[in-house]
């Protein structure tokens, strides 16, 4: 996409709008945090108890903490997390950026000398990205703590057992995978957004078909690239 | 100082602008009337670069700015200050952070000088002392004022109002107005004025161009166009519908 030649260069080239960057860090991560804990936790839980239920017929209730950390880690954390934000940033950003577009606040930022990638995109680009992997970090941390406690209360497994064989069988490139990823998704949720606000049509009409087609672009975006991102990455991180 | 020469612009098959040629010299004042639709504002956003000709030219001050890439036309938009037709305020910031802005952006970091500036701009638009207002709290005309007022801060030499009265009442247009002349002689500014309010058009602009059907119907003194035998152009300075035409 042209945008990201034209961020990538402004990041480069342009100095950053540093008031505006800390603006949308605070916006895009910090108020992240409830959708992105609630999202881990409920998920860490669920997939927890199925796992067991199944793992239980086959006498391996000890792997259940294994696998529900390495799925967390490498695809849920990441997709999961991404898929909430791009619902809650991605749709706020096309949002934003649409209504600015249409009530020519664009143009007039073009006309004082501002080049609308450097205000605008460039911060919510770099806050997104930034906060991707951390919000992420956050799911796996409430995801594992949640299935932890559940399988030591409800499921009666030995926690320190699981918690040891978690340790050993996560690799620090699972963890990489799932910070790249996050880090991509990040990238794509705040590009999809802010082009789809940049391009909005006329009126209230535009600005919601703008905000409709930001998050379905980045979730599919997500999905999508993330069965490639997995290819890819383990070819690299796992010689 | 500014020239468009044979300009022309479809959106899509929409022609809107159709060999659009004119001229504007230093310290005039230009009115552009015509019927809602027949793309004022696109002609004004093509003098400042913010759309681009499909076939033609524009010059500012003997710089050739279509095809020019973005970064290079954000120096070049220095020279201009423009009043959107919605004011197009940023709602994300209050009264003096909007009027602050050229300012910041044109490299001034001192803070009192700004405060300084933002409030004598504030007392020309006769709005004093609505510094940490938010833009929710104005009301049309209001807004109108700061956007002149964000406009003009950077003392630019050329000032484009995209319909400045369009949806105020009579006695606020008139304010604006008398704003818009207050402006022109005290800072010698070129200004370009688009409006289909003909008491406007009268008062402020030297010279008239009547743009009809995306074309240049007539370019004529204010005194020509309001005398004007022309059926077409007599029929829009006195507001007379031609049913056959109103309907479409
Ligand atoms: N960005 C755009 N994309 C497509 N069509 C546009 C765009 N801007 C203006 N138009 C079309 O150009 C025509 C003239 O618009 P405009 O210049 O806003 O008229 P007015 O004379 O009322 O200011 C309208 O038919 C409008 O639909
Ligand atoms: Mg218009």
């Amino acid at each position: 996409m042209l945008l990201g030649g034209e961020v990538f260069r402004s990041l480069f080239t342009v100095r950053l709008h540093w008031d505006e960057f800390i603006k949308q860090l605070h916006f895009i991560g910090w108020k992240s945090q409830v959708i992105v804990l609630t999202t881990g936790a409920s998920t860490g839980m669920v997939f927890c108890a199925q796992t067991f239920f199944q793992f239980h017929k086959m006498k391996m209730d000890n792997a259940t903490l294994t696998v529900v950390g390495v799925a967390m880690i490498t695809e849920l954390g990441p997709v999961l997390a991404g898929l909430m934000v791009a619902g809650r940033v991605g749709a706020a950003i096309s949002a934003e950026l649409g209504t600015m577009r249409v009530t020519e606040q664009i143009d007039a930022l073009r006309t004082m000398a501002t080049h609308p990638v450097d205000y605008l995109v460039v911060p919510r680009f770099l806050a997104t990205v930034i906060a991707m992997p951390l919000l992420t970090v956050l799911a796996w941390g409430v995801g594992i703590a949640a299935a932890y406690l559940l399988s030591i209360t409800v499921l009666g497994l030995e926690g320190s057992y699981g918690l040891r064989h978690l340790y050993f069988y996560v690799d620090t490139q699972d963890v990489l995978l799932g910070c790249i990823k996050a880090l991509f998704f990040g990238g794509i949720i705040a590009l999809v957004g802010c082009y789809r606000g940049l391009n909005c049509g006329e009126g209230a009409e535009g600005v919601g078909r703008a905000t409709n087609e930001a998050v379905v672009q980045s979730c599919i975006a997500i999905l999508v690239s993330n069965f490639f991102l997995t290819l890819l990455l383990r070819g690299i991180l796992y010689p | 100082m500014i020239e468009a020469q044979n300009i022309s612009k479809s959106f899509g098959n929409n022609t809107v602008l159709h060999d659009v040629s004119f001229k504007v010299a230093e310290g005039e004042s230009l009115a552009i009337i015509g019927r809602s639709g027949t793309g004022k504002s696109v002609l004004l956003k093509h003098l400042i670069g913010l759309l681009m000709p499909d076939e033609g030219t524009v010059r500012v001050r003997g710089v050739e700015i279509n095809n020019m890439p973005e970064r290079e036309l954000l120096a070049v938009r220095r020279q201009f200050g423009m009043l959107f037709q919605g004011a197009a305020l940023f709602d994300s910031m209050d009264v003096a952070e909007n009027i602050a802005f050229p300012l910041r952006r044109a490299g001034e970091t001192d803070e009192a000088e700004i405060q300084q500036r933002v409030s004598e701009m504030l007392r020309l638009v006769e709005m004093p002392g609505v510094e940490t207002k938010l833009l929710s709290e104005l009301s049309g005309g209001m807004r109108k004022r700061v956007g002149l007022a964000r406009a003009i801060v950077h003392r630019p030499a050329i000032i484009l109002y995209d319909e400045p009265t369009t949806g105020l009442d009579p006695v606020v247009s008139d304010s604006i107005d008398q704003l818009i002349l207050r402006v022109r002689d005290q800072f010698n500014i070129t200004s370009i004025i688009i409006t289909h309010d003909m008491r406007s058009a009268r008062r402020i602009g030297q010279r008239i161009i009547y743009l009809r059907d995306g074309q240049v119907y007539l370019d004529a003194t204010a005194e020509e166009v309001f005398n004007s035998e022309d059926l077409l152009v007599s029929r829009f300075v006195n507001g007379e519908a031609n049913l056959k035409e109103g309907v479409m």
